[in-house]
């Protein structure tokens, strides 16, 4: 009775130990982040004004602004959201809707997660063999576009393949049983009900277009252009490059540090919003589908 | 009519929802043509600066040398013929501008009109010449020989100890040191990734309630979303400095570095996979478990960890994978000195850092170019096996149940 007693008691210390030690590398974990955001908003607040963000950069990018180096990015995200939006919507949807469980769905996606599994550079490699030389695009937004497109189809078609497969078949018979026509199905009934969760999944991928770095190394970026593009066949700055950029082979590097924190920030500042965003809006859709 | 019309504009929707669910596939397709196309050309290619050409005198037996071995002989590792065939004889190296050591301007010629006929001469006088010319000042009727250096082979880019691909006279392409490079720092990143990975993913799907998960969950998607040359920078301004003085050495930027950085950058695949495993297991295996007196604990570790063993590893190979792959961070942190690695504190290189890094400066459809792309391939080759066998069990393990 007794080494039962206590083998009863060691078996709550142990677990006591080892879910205060879980507890402690999780909460770990959660600091690390909150340490990066809080390191580099305090570096880099001092930088961030008004000017800072309309403003060309100046003196070998050790003073002004990053204003070129902000549209770059916003040129790249929406030529790639042109490009990959729709044709991973569509993807997406093909796969849920309309192939059954057989090797052409299996064989699709598992070139899906290959795709998704590819390191970004060798989207950069790749994106310069095809866009730039081959199609001769050059070093362009389109080429850059392109190529990040690419980057984030397996994305998008993972997010509408997830929305649409949570949707219950009693919707789709429902409609069926009224007529309707399977496109018009898709169209009237599952998209609508599906939105939400596309939508954030959507507005994530553009969070990961508008950090990468190594796959518009070679297909678009330029490394001082204190000029603003002015067609898609034009080279741009972009923020993450940027930031490479001054922060390692820049002319000076220990003047543009200030810049260097500031466009850390910057970038920081917008993947928030881009996760706030999608967070908010899945909470708001969650409520509205409740009071439904 | 409308019936008509309704019919044909389902088809036509039909086909263009196909057409574009081939995208990915046509994708990969895409990427393995171009990529391989130029990584492959890269083994019919002469390690030597196109225009240039090596040449000895007649009577030297030697007719073929290894890139190696020419780098050996210019770095005057190898200074007799001795060691490369059999005849002695002390090697006399000469570079174009050497030649101006053996002759007068005047011999030469103000517009360098007599060099080809000095180069030949000088080369028919010394038996134990070796010279790195452009091949335009050869004379062919000369006493000298060209001397083939060996085209890259696939055993050489793999066994090669070192990276050098501007080197003069013979570019050096082994990625030996790229290769170790590259999987010191993932594993190391992995070593300190797991036990903060596991532990949140447990913690997160057995131990904590909903509404702490409710909150963890969106800040480890923050996580994952940061972009990965942020993450480079923090390493460079706070954890390279910090390597720098913990270990008292002259350079942070060493492995270390790197696996610390992309330890935190696989945080977010190894939690989400593992977590999302662990809460495949069935409720009534728990309960079971549970109501024949086992801990909270020993039910984790005794039923909910082995049932979610595969999926627990899918999210560690991933997370190797990640690392693997990553660049910008790694780029930014490691040093990326292309020597073989004997320590987590000295500078590596790992192959995706050293396609950012030289890809720019390399000549298009050069030799140097096309190494790059070969690195690019084998990158490739490793993410897509390391994929593949993920899924492969994923799915082995849907299929028997």
């Amino acid at each position: 009775m007794k080494s039962s007693e206590k083998y009863n008691k060691n078996k709550k210390r142990n677990q006591i130990l080892v879910f205060s030690l879980f507890r402690v590398l999780n909460i770990a974990v959660i600091a690390i982040l909150i340490l990066i955001l809080f390191f580099i908003f305090i570096r880099g607040y001092k930088t961030l004004s008004w000017e800072f963000i309309t403003a060309m950069p100046e003196e070998g990018m050790t003073k002004g602004g990053i204003y070129p180096a902000i549209i770059g990015t916003l040129c790249l995200i929406g030529g790639s959201i042109i490009f990959a939006f729709p044709l991973g919507i569509f993807s997406g949807i093909y796969i849920n809707e309309y192939t059954k469980n057989n090797w052409f769905k299996r064989f699709v996606s598992m070139m899906t997660n290959n795709l998704a599994g590819i390191p970004s550079i060798v989207f950069g490699l790749f994106g310069m063999a095809l866009f730039v030389n081959t199609l001769g695009f050059g070093d362009s937004i389109i080429a850059g576009s392109l190529t990040l497109g690419i980057l984030t189809l397996p994305v998008i078609i993972k997010t509408t393949e997830e929305a649409l497969k949570s949707i219950d078949d009693s919707f789709r018979l429902g409609s069926y049983a009224l007529g309707a026509t399977k496109l018009q199905t898709i169209r009237k009934v599952i998209l609508p009900i599906a939105f939400p969760n596309i939508i954030t999944g959507l507005i994530l991928s553009v969070g990961r277009v508008s950090g990468e770095t190594a796959p518009i190394l070679f297909t678009v970026a330029a490394y001082f252009l204190p000029k603003l593009p002015s067609g898609i066949f034009d080279q741009v700055m972009a923020l993450p490059y940027h930031l490479y950029v001054i922060s390692t082979s820049g002319t000076n590097i220990t003047e543009s540090r200030p810049v260097a924190y500031g466009t850390a920030l910057v970038l920081i500042i917008m993947i928030l919003i881009i996760n706030l965003l999608a967070n908010g809006l899945r909470m708001f859709f969650k409520n509205k589908v409740k009071m439904n | 009519m409308k019936k008509f019309f309704r019919n044909t504009s389902g088809k036509v929707a039909e086909s263009i929802l196909f057409l574009s669910s081939t995208s990915t596939s046509l994708i990969i397709i895409l990427i393995v043509i171009f990529l391989f196309k130029e990584g492959i050309s890269l083994f019919n290619e002469k390690p030597v600066e196109e225009g240039n050409i090596l040449v000895v005198n007649k009577s030297n037996p030697v007719n073929e040398l290894k890139s190696s071995t020419v780098k050996d002989i210019f770095d005057q590792n190898i200074t007799n013929w001795e060691s490369v065939t059999h005849k002695k004889d002390s090697i006399i190296l000469v570079r174009i501008d050497d030649v101006f050591n053996y002759y007068t301007e005047e011999e030469i010629g103000s517009n360098f009109e007599n060099l080809s006929t000095c180069i030949s001469d000088l080369v028919a006088k010394t038996p134990g010449i070796i010279a790195f010319i452009p091949e335009k000042f050869f004379n062919k009727q000369s006493q000298g020989k060209i001397i083939k250096v060996r085209k890259v082979s696939i055993r050489d880019f793999f066994s090669g100890k070192e990276w050098m691909p501007t080197a003069h006279p013979a570019a050096q392409l082994g990625i030996l040191p790229l290769l170790l490079g590259t999987l010191l720092v993932s594993l190391g990143a992995i070593i300190i990734a797991l036990p903060f990975g596991l532990a949140s993913a447990i913690y997160l799907a057995e131990i904590t309630d909903e509404s702490k998960r409710r909150v963890i969950k969106p800040l480890i998607e923050l996580l994952a979303g940061i972009p990965s040359v942020v993450y480079g920078f923090f390493g460079l301004v706070v954890i390279v400095p910090f390597i720098q003085n913990l270990f008292n050495l002259s350079v942070g930027e060493t492995a270390l570095s790197g696996s610390i950085v992309l330890a935190i950058m696989a945080l977010p695949t190894i939690i989400t996979i593992s977590e999302d495993a662990l809460r495949t297991t069935p409720r009534s295996l728990k309960e079971a478990s549970l109501s024949l007196g086992a801990s909270k604990w020993q039910t984790i570790y005794r039923v909910v960890i082995p049932y979610a063993k595969s999926g627990i590893t899918a999210g560690i190979i991933l997370g190797i994978g990640r690392a693997i792959g990553e660049t910008m961070a790694v780029l930014m942190v490691t040093g990326n000195a292309a020597v073989i690695p004997h320590t987590f504190l000295e500078p590596v290189r790992t192959i995706p850092a050293t396609i950012a890094a030289e890809l720019g400066e390399a000549p298009q459809g050069g030799l140097h170019f096309k190494a790059l792309f070969a690195l690019g391939c084998i990158l490739f080759i490793i993410t897509l096996l390391i994929n593949l066998s993920v899924q492969m069990s994923a799915n082995r393990k849907t299929l028997k149940k």
